[in-house]
């Protein structure tokens, strides 16, 4: 289903407003990651305000597609889609980090209404999703299931035994989008540990990849559809990002992995997201 | 009765029974089905099935996603890949959610025998207690294993259950009723009591009888859910009785001997002995010769018990 230029813009729009969000909330809490959110905020915004089907209002709706994201550190990204789409007030947005908030530091599904499953802890995601999308095969379900991992979480033995289960069991309800920004806490992933030829790594395990832009809205959701028309096999999206995107202080820089914005860098970053808006 | 059952017998047989009742029920393993008796669960419900080879960490986190979709998953492996290998997942992706799936870890403990101590573990119950949530389960027998598998059909929240692999004596008929978190007092004692689990109660059974023609009175309790633990029958035993003896096929850090002692010296300070492997790893060797060698017999028991009573304080 190609969109409109409209919705096309809407949605960019929205991923404006998604990334305003994540600063402030950052900034608000004082600590926080900032880089990780920002680079997938484009994807969530697609997932949540096109692709997906859910109901804010109705989060345990059976029928729903369900979302992952396996690189939790990003769950203001998380944050702000479902506030966004009404799962909760905008203003608790506010509260990420503090006491007593729903909005843990990392995503809590025993707290929040919208959060599939808690994660935090790398390479754990894919695992759940495979059984969750197992579980919709065996009750010949249609909805699907989305897992958003980092590049440097694929260094995670676990979630290339998850890839080897997807494959075998042919879960092509199953998409994988991978966060390609480059960057992990000490450095590039090149440096750290070099994962690269991910596309390569997935097909090998039996699965299809797109490679894309993660920040081009028409690429991210014309993959989206090509995963949901594949049969037999689960999807890997590779999405090529820039951590940080969408404030030239935070875009590329490994340091800003766990810094929220100060005042000062707020104030530029919610300047230059408006002039994209 | 000399009949003798292993546990993951009890658990392949049970599984299958509750599978056929309730159609949620699936079954995961890593590459041990046959061990571990899935494998009888797998041939009747090859759809409701799942191995997923031999990666533990994954098997944890597809049995969290099949529960998250509304299945009632089992996942089984030897007791020390369960809870050594995946601990991370079964602390993140199962119990910090409070997802509801039930591992049922075989070759538990030191009568694994043969294959030695790289795969005995006599650490899961403390790994496994320590955890948030989580619910910890080791049957006496295959009777109560039985019980206890097709318990949780209805109870909810993540459950660790630890069978053995050896054939080991029944203590229980079909009219027993088993629950969880509740402590089946075997016989009461007035001199020492000993609270025992799996394997080790029917070992404590014979101590007792043993002990009465030495003129101690001794009760024994099967406590076979380690947590939540039934802390008013470890308190009345201590009040009742004025000494207590754990025994357990596990290391004496973190399992029922810890459990027990975090509560008497608490609320109800009495003397304590604790029998189970004492800080060391298992070897090769036949399972009733291990027990032996590592004191986890009914004349270890007896020993602990006579401890036990000659640190009491005099009546004066
Ligand atoms: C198992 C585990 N190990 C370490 C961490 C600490 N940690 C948090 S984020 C991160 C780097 C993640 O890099 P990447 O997956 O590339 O995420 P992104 O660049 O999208 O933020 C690390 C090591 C963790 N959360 N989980
Ligand atoms: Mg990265």
């Amino acid at each position: 289903m190609a969109l409109a230029v409209d919705d096309t813009k809407g949605l960019v729009r929205t991923a404006c407003t998604i990334r305003m969000d994540i600063v402030e909330m950052l900034n608000k809490a004082g600590s926080g990651h900032t880089g990780g959110s920002l680079s997938a905020a484009d994807i969530v915004t697609a997932l949540y305000f096109h692709k997906m089907r859910h109901r804010p209002s109705d989060p345990k709706w059976f029928e729903r597609d369900r979302f992952i994201l396996c690189k939790g550190h990003a769950a203001p990204v998380l944050y702000a889609a479902l506030a966004r789409s009404g799962y909760f007030p905008v203003d608790e947005l506010k509260t990420l980090r503090q006491f007593g908030s729903r909005l843990q530091g990392h995503p809590d599904s025993k707290k929040l209404p919208g959060v599939e499953i808690s994660t935090g802890s790398l390479g754990q995601g894919l695992s759940v999703a495979c059984g969750l999308a197992l579980s919709a095969k065996m009750d010949e379900k249609r909805w699907r299931v989305y897992a958003l991992l980092g590049d440097g979480e694929l260094q995670e033995g676990q979630v290339w035994e998850a890839a080897m289960a997807a494959a075998h069991y042919g879960l092509d309800n199953l998409t994988a989008i991978i966060d390609n920004n480059g960057l992990q806490i000490d450095g590039a992933c090149s440096e750290v540990m070099c994962v690269d030829s991910i596309s390569d790594k997935f097909a090998s395990f039996g699965w299809d990849t797109i490679s894309i832009d993660g920040h081009n809205m028409e690429e991210i959701i014309d993959a989206l559809d090509r995963a949901e028309a594949h049969k037999g096999r689960p999807t890997a999206i590779v999405a090529r990002t820039i951590k940080g995107k969408g404030c030239s202080l935070f875009e590329g820089k490994v340091e800003y992995h766990g810094t929220p914005p100060s005042d000062k860098e707020l104030e530029v970053a919610l300047k230059e997201i408006k002039e994209n808006f | 009765m000399s009949n003798k059952v292993a546990t993951r017998e009890a658990y392949g047989k049970a599984l299958l029974e509750l599978g056929r009742k309730n159609p949620s029920v699936v079954a995961l393993d890593a590459d041990l089905s046959g061990s571990t008796k899935t494998k009888v669960f797998g041939k009747e419900f090859p759809e409701r099935f799942f191995n997923v080879g031999i990666a533990e960490q994954n098997l944890m986190g597809i049995a969290a996603g099949l529960s998250l979709g509304g299945k009632i998953p089992f996942a089984s492996t030897f007791a020390v890949f369960a809870t050594g290998r995946a601990w991370e997942q079964i602390r993140q992706s199962i119990c910090y959610p409070g997802l509801n799936v039930k591992i049922v870890a075989s070759h538990a403990g030191i009568t694994v025998g043969e294959d030695g101590g790289s795969h005995q573990s006599v650490e899961d119950i403390s790994l496994m207690r320590t955890i948030p949530g989580m619910t910890v389960i080791v049957p006496a027998d295959g009777v109560e294993t039985a019980k206890a598998i097709m318990a949780m059909g209805e109870y909810a929240g993540p459950t660790y259950i630890r069978v053995g692999r050896a054939k080991t004596e029944l203590i229980y008929d079909d009219s027993y009723d088993f629950r969880v978190g509740k402590a089946n007092v075997l016989k009461k004692g007035t001199d020492a009591t000993i609270i025992a689990c799996g394997i080790m109660v029917p070992e404590a059974l014979k101590a007792a009888g043993e002990l009465l023609a030495d003129g101690i009175s001794a009760g024994v309790i099967n406590m076979a859910t380690i947590k939540p633990l039934d802390s008013n029958a470890v308190i009345d035993a201590a009040k009742v009785s004025g000494a207590i003896v754990t025994a357990e096929e596990h290391s004496i850090i973190g399992g029922l001997g810890s459990s027990v002692a975090e509560i008497i010296s608490e609320f109800c300070p009495v003397p304590l002995v604790r029998v189970g492997v004492k800080d060391i790893f298992g070897t090769s060797g036949k399972p009733d010769d291990l027990m032996e060698r590592y004191g986890l017999t009914a004349q270890a028991i007896k020993k602990a018990v006579k401890e036990a009573v000659a640190k009491k304080p005099r009546k004066v």
